[in-house]
């Protein structure tokens, strides 16, 4: 062949090896970016130590029926793991007074316990049930767990407006093989790092439910959070609101409120 | 006396906080499925129970004083008609330590076909028959609370005696328990103080409890009694005794391992007794909101020739149903079948779900198969029975 044609070659082929490294770069970023996102998300929402509140969950089914469930819920910010928690149910009133102790991890299962006032008794629950509803509600077991960057693996999929704010939009897949989402699709505002929306895929990946935050409040001039949540489930329409009454900072808890001798003394 | 002191010294400071009124009350109508042993009884029995709280905190939250007060009225039998002092105490909390001081209800242990390590409360039998009502117990208990366990002395200055169906009460043996007239092995009989210790601990999956009692048996045995007029009576016995006991559980991926052993030194014959086994969950079945939890302990205790051990050599099966819907609808069955002696075995079912807000409806049955007159349960062998109830809740 002559000259001119292996240089035109040499040209196709350096365009191509150039293309190749730089489709490698961005398929490499995008699992970057979109763990960069992640982290910035859970450093916009760290150090905030302890908190107290009161919430309400409202289950609705297709029909428009609703029942609804009130709990109160301490918090334990803990450094280098997931959080500690302490819901204690006001409503149903047969279940009032039960409580629900939490020890968050970020790669472990969490640790569990459940008080039982009715037999004195504190019962060490499994959390591998973390696919399971909370209460009969749509909200999961592992939704209500505290959000840790070693839970998923992200991948930053485009930038959209959702609610007129500008968002990015991750990807995360649970590294946990007992999760009961393949995947789960996020909306994070740019200017924030909130969680807007979420839409939750099955192990089939099919769309199973969507949550949205609404009426984010400041606190303590830097932590954001929604005082209204929505779970909606799109494969058989009942839906689960979990709204806020109630949420202060500072409340001086500390792990001698997160132990099981304390559990018992609940109320 | 002491007690009630500081609790005047506080009471300034109650009147002034908020008390909480809760509680929980039902109607229960049993029905029994055969036809009766003995003369004085009958198949159908109704009873209702009021069950009060009142709670107030003061100083801060270190404080509390909670009531639980229990009221049965039976229509059949008058000695299952009783009121009860459930708990009645008051909680002091330091950083890392906390005392209790009055009457208090306190569970230990692990397993669910059986609880032989809990041993602070006594048993009110007459309220049902697997043994899980309990009477209250006065105690002053102190517990410290530190990364290596929790740890609680326990110092128990008065005796209850366990409760037993009348004459008219299904569920007892030919002569009904004399509990008028117990026997105690010890000169103080039921003031007498006895004290014990328990440390509990998580370890990564696993839950530990080490335990120990000294003092008045709450497990009592029977003595068969003519007095002059040659007329029989059942006295119920009360030794003393020392036990050790030791719970574990241990979470491992789907199953759940539990076990409880006791060492008990007791006048005439020391014994050992444990029971153990495991709890395996199918979370989600055929990917749906549903659990389903299959179960089986293992009970054996080493005494011979005793006619009271029910537990000496049986095997527990069951299984848990949880819809994990809106109203936390729950089925519990199983039975308890005798290794020695092949034809007796208990059923038992229950089944409960919410209604609404305030109500709740219950089911249980029981269910006992026994023709081996050496086996305590025969004494049950006609008293199979189903009771629905329906609870309020306030």
């Amino acid at each position: 062949m002559n000259r001119y044609h292996l240089l035109s070659v040499t040209k196709v082929v350096l365009v191509f090896i150039l293309m190749a490294c730089s489709f490698g770069s961005y398929a490499q970023s995008a699992e970057d970016k979109g763990l960069a996102i992640a982290k910035e998300r859970k450093l916009r929402d760290s150090g905030w130590g302890d908190s107290t509140g009161e919430m309400s969950m409202i289950l609705r089914n297709a029909q428009g029926n609703e029942v609804e469930r009130k709990m109160r819920l301490k918090s334990l910010e803990i450094a280098d793991d997931g959080d500690k928690s302490l819901t204690i149910f006001d409503q149903p009133l047969d279940v009032k007074g039960t409580a629900f102790l939490s020890f968050s991890h970020a790669v472990e299962p969490d640790d569990q316990w459940m008080y039982l006032p009715k037999l004195s008794k504190v019962k060490r629950i499994r959390s591998r049930n973390k696919s399971g509803p909370f209460m009969g509600s749509e909200f999961a077991f592992e939704d209500m767990s505290s959000f840790e960057i070693e839970k998923y693996n992200f991948k930053y999929l485009r930038d959209e407006t959702f609610d007129g704010q500008a968002s990015f939009v991750l990807e995360q897949v649970p590294t946990d093989n007992d999760s009961g989402y393949s995947k789960q699709i996020i909306w994070v505002d740019k200017q924030h790092y909130r969680l807007l929306k979420a839409e939750f895929y099955d192990r089939k990946d099919s769309l199973l439910k969507e949550l949205v935050n609404y009426e984010f409040t400041l606190y303590l001039d830097k932590y954001w959070r929604p005082m209204r949540s929505e779970m909606f489930n799109e494969q058989n329409g009942k839906s689960t609101e979990l709204v806020i009454h109630q949420l202060n900072f500072n409340t001086g808890l500390s792990d001698n409120d997160f132990n099981q001798g304390t559990l018992k003394n609940v109320r | 006396m002491k007690t009630l002191i500081s609790l005047i010294a506080f009471l300034p400071t109650i009147a002034l906080a908020e008390i909480e009124y809760s509680g929980s009350a039902a109607v229960e109508q049993r029905y029994f499925l055969q036809d009766a042993l003995y003369p004085q009884q009958e198949r159908s029995n109704l009873s209702v129970y009021f069950a009060p709280e009142l709670y107030t905190r003061f100083n801060d939250g270190n404080d509390s004083i909670l009531f639980k007060g229990f009221y049965r009225i039976d229509q059949q039998d008058t000695k299952r008609t009783h009121a009860d002092i459930r708990e009645f105490k008051w909680t002091h909390s330091g950083n890392e330590w906390q005392v209790q001081t009055g009457i208090s209800k306190v569970f230990w242990g692990q397993t669910e076909s059986l609880h032989l390590v809990d041993i602070i409360n006594q048993t009110d039998g007459v309220e049902s028959i697997d043994g899980e009502d309990k009477l209250g117990q006065p105690m002053v208990a102190f517990s410290l609370f530190k990364d290596w366990g929790s740890t609680t002395v326990f110092v128990l200055p008065y005796f209850r005696e366990r409760t037993f169906s009348g004459n008219d009460g299904r569920l007892r043996p030919p002569i009904a328990v004399d509990t008028d007239n117990p026997i105690y092995e010890s000169e103080d009989e039921e003031k007498n103080i006895d004290w014990a210790i328990r440390w509990q601990h998580t370890l990564g999956d696993w839950e530990v409890g080490l335990s120990y009692f000294d003092g008045t048996s709450r497990d009592p045995d029977f003595v068969l009694t003519t007095n002059e007029l040659l007329e029989s009576s059942l006295r119920p016995f009360y030794p003393q005794i020392q036990q050790a006991g030791i719970d574990v559980l241990a979470l491992m991926g789907r199953w759940t391992i539990k076990f409880e052993g006791i060492q008990r030194k007791v006048i005439e014959q020391d014994f050992t007794a444990f029971v153990g086994g495991f709890e395996y969950s199918f979370l989600g079945l055929f990917n749906s909101v549903y659990d389903v939890n299959w179960l089986m302990e293992y009970q054996y205790d080493d005494r011979e020739n005793l006619t009271n051990v029910v537990a000496q050599n049986d095997l527990m099966i069951g299984t848990r149903l949880v819809f994990n819907d809106i109203d936390g609808t729950q089925i519990l069955a199983g039975m308890v079948q005798d290794l020695d002696y092949s034809n007796v075995r208990a059923g038992f079912i229950e089944a409960s779900s919410r209604i609404n807000n305030n109500w709740k409806w219950r089911l249980d049955a029981w269910l006992f198969s026994s023709d081996e007159p050496a086996e305590p349960s025969y004494l049950l062998r006609r008293d199979d029975y189903v009771q629905f109830s329906l609870e309020y809740y306030f």
